[in-house]
């Protein structure tokens, strides 16, 4: 039966091919889980989703109540729905650790450079659906949150104020903008589908990088991808669940923002708008860019905001070293340490009122997050003095467990 | 596998690895399979009625006292139209003739669509009040109320008369002879909570009638 269909639709050596056969670096460490964890949560995501699609009322005098009812009424509505809700703070941490293991290890140089580039282009469409899924329950911080964030918009010169009124379809963000969030909520998870899709055809086409960064060169060098890392993988996965289960169950809103259990009311704003975390330390440079020259502070906060994104496309440029793992670039080892504190700050920034400090403190950090990649990235390459690379995977990964095994040595004998 | 073990002494560690490994695949996979039928529950039982829907399927209370006889109401009852008939002592009393009861299919109720205390000859509690499911047995559709005699047909007695397919039901909701209708129209638990007051969806005191266990809504 298998052998029928395969030799018609060889779907089968295809599975073989790339899930149990795939060779794989044999010295990949568990930073390398995030990238299956992050398919995993998308998956999670579109089940939970369209099971809340059934209960859920895209209609602005019913939305909140449909979500209340779904959390009190529907069977297993309250888990199905936290489920959801955390899910969405889980995907984009184990999707920006996934970029950062990148960063570090330099897995967007040359020949991966479109393999990051789609990743970001995940990142992106992600950001656009988590965006509108915070929007769909109708809470004040969804209903303050979408006046906010389609208000960037206005920033435009020329066109901006009639690409608002387009993005909201009236005079504001009102029911027929909750209805075309809804639209796409639903269709662009689809849309990130597909481009993981392509996202996994650039990474099979070179493979895994590893955390030395080199190039692998012998058989030696790689193992099948089952069983060792399918049981790498579920290992990771059943950590990561238990840490998401902790937050589903016994804390689901520690994440979340209490405002949205008010109903959303054009008449009055909450006393502070703070969007998800994962979208603090870029809420954080919107509000932190002063005047520029000519460009009005809301222009240079939207530009600088999609800007820190859109640089990371120029990366596999703007890093000149051609040592891709940070084990082996001295300088850029700190470096990255420093950007992860800085986004840090970023986010510290986002979630607390520009005023005082803060103000300081979120310019600096936007102006150092620009530094880090325009100025520091180019520099360091040229000037950085790599350590020597090993000469291939499978020598590394001998030496260490030989190594491991002389120190055990003397006390075994002894 | 185990049951291929050969007798060879070198083989046999193999042999044994292989069983270990068998038995930890097979326990991993029974696992997986367990967890994944508790993980899928809550999203299948999610697509079950929900509480406030059970809720909203709570009986009601009919005040019947202001139906005329002769006349009938509808009711809504956990989205289903409910008849709820006061027929009058003529009608009653041709729900007893032979002439009218020959032409009927089960003209004693024997088929299980109602509750033992509806299953007399006026398929109801109090004879002149009717409740009925008014949902054809058919495919589904609403029949409308024909009372007066020679309304549908010539020969008509009264009753009721599906305009989808031609069913037709005698004031006691009882199926004609030869039409497409199978049963007879299902009769709701109701009972008498005053000698006002109908209360639909509860069963008098001492019967446990279950409206899902008829034979076809």
């Amino acid at each position: 039966m298998v052998r029928w269909i395969d030799h018609r639709l060889p779907i089968f050596t295809f599975m073989k091919h790339e899930l149990n056969d795939y060779p794989t670096p044999r010295n990949l460490s568990y930073w390398w889980n995030f990238g299956s964890l992050a398919g995993i949560m998308l998956v999670i995501m579109i089940v939970t989703g369209i099971f809340l699609a059934m209960e859920y009322t895209p209609q602005v005098n019913d939305a909140f109540d449909s979500v209340e009812r779904i959390r009190r009424d529907v069977n297993y509505g309250w888990l199905i729905q936290y489920l959801h809700m955390n899910g969405a703070s889980f995907f984009f941490i184990v999707t920006y650790i996934h970029i950062f293991r990148g960063l570090y290890y330099g897995s967007y140089k040359e020949p991966r450079e479109l393999l990051w580039m789609l990743g970001l282009v995940i990142l992106l469409l992600m950001m656009a659906t988590a965006f509108m899924g915070y929007v769909l329950p109708w809470g004040q911080m969804s209903f303050w949150g979408a006046t906010v964030i389609t208000n960037l918009f206005s920033a435009i010169p020329v066109v901006g104020q009639k690409i608002v009124t387009w993005l909201w379809g009236g005079f504001a963000v009102d029911n027929p903008t909750l209805n075309r969030f809804y639209a796409l909520h639903y269709l662009l998870p689809f849309v990130i589908v597909g481009v993981v899709m392509l996202h996994l055809i650039a990474l099979h086409q070179h493979g895994s990088n590893n955390p030395l960064g080199i190039d692998r060169k012998t058989p030696q060098d790689s193992i099948p991808f089952h069983p060792y890392y399918t049981i790498k993988d579920m290992f990771g996965l059943f950590a990561f669940l238990i840490v998401y289960a902790i937050f589903v169950f016994f804390m689901p809103d520690a994440l979340g923002d209490p405002q949205n259990y008010i109903q959303a009311n054009p008449l009055q704003t909450p006393p502070e708008i703070v969007p998800e975390w994962y979208f603090l330390p870029f809420y954080a440079i919107l509000r932190s860019v002063p005047n520029i020259l000519f460009i009005p502070s809301k222009l240079a906060g939207v530009l600088c905001l999609f800007g820190a994104i859109g640089i990371l496309f120029f990366l596999p440029w703007l890093d000149t070293s051609r040592v891709r793992s940070a084990r082996f670039r001295p300088i850029y080892k700190w470096v990255f340490w420093l950007l992860v504190i800085d986004v840090a700050v970023l986010g510290d920034c986002g979630a607390h009122r520009p005023e005082g400090w803060y103000i300081f403190a979120g310019r600096m950090a936007t102006l150092y997050y620009f530094v880090h990649f325009l100025i520091l990235m180019p520099l360091i390459g040229w000037f950085e003095r790599p350590r020597p690379l090993p000469t291939s995977i499978a020598t590394t990964v001998m030496k260490r467990s030989s190594g491991s095994l002389a120190a055990a040595s003397p006390v075994g004998k002894s | 596998m185990a049951t291929t073990a050969q007798p060879s002494p070198a083989s046999a560690p193999a042999h044994e690895g292989e069983t270990r490994r068998d038995f930890i695949q097979i326990a991993a996979t029974a696992l997986v399979g367990v967890g994944a039928t508790i993980a899928a529950w809550p999203f299948i039982d999610s697509m079950n009625p929900a509480r406030d829907t059970l809720a909203a399927g709570a009986p009601v209370d009919i005040d019947v006292s202001k139906i005329q006889p002769g006349q009938q109401i509808v009711v809504l009852w956990r989205s289903r139209p409910i008849f709820i008939m006061n027929r009058t002592p003529d009608e009653l009393k041709r729900l007893q003739e032979a002439q009218d009861t020959s032409l009927l299919s089960d003209p004693d109720s024997k088929a299980l669509q109602q509750p033992e205390y509806a299953k007399n000859w006026h398929r109801s509690i109090k004879p002149e009040y009717l409740v009925l499911v008014g949902i054809c047995t058919h495919l589904g559709c609403i029949p409308i109320a024909k009372p007066d005699p020679g309304s549908v047909e010539p020969n008509w007695p009264g009753g009721y008369f599906c305009p989808c397919h031609g069913s037709k039901y005698d004031l006691a909701g009882r199926v004609f002879a030869g039409v497409p209708a199978p049963l007879n129209l299902p009769v709701p638990p109701h009972n008498f909570v005053s000698d006002k007051v109908i209360r639909v969806g509860e069963n008098p005191p001492g019967s446990t009638f279950d409206l899902a266990s008829v034979e076809q809504l």
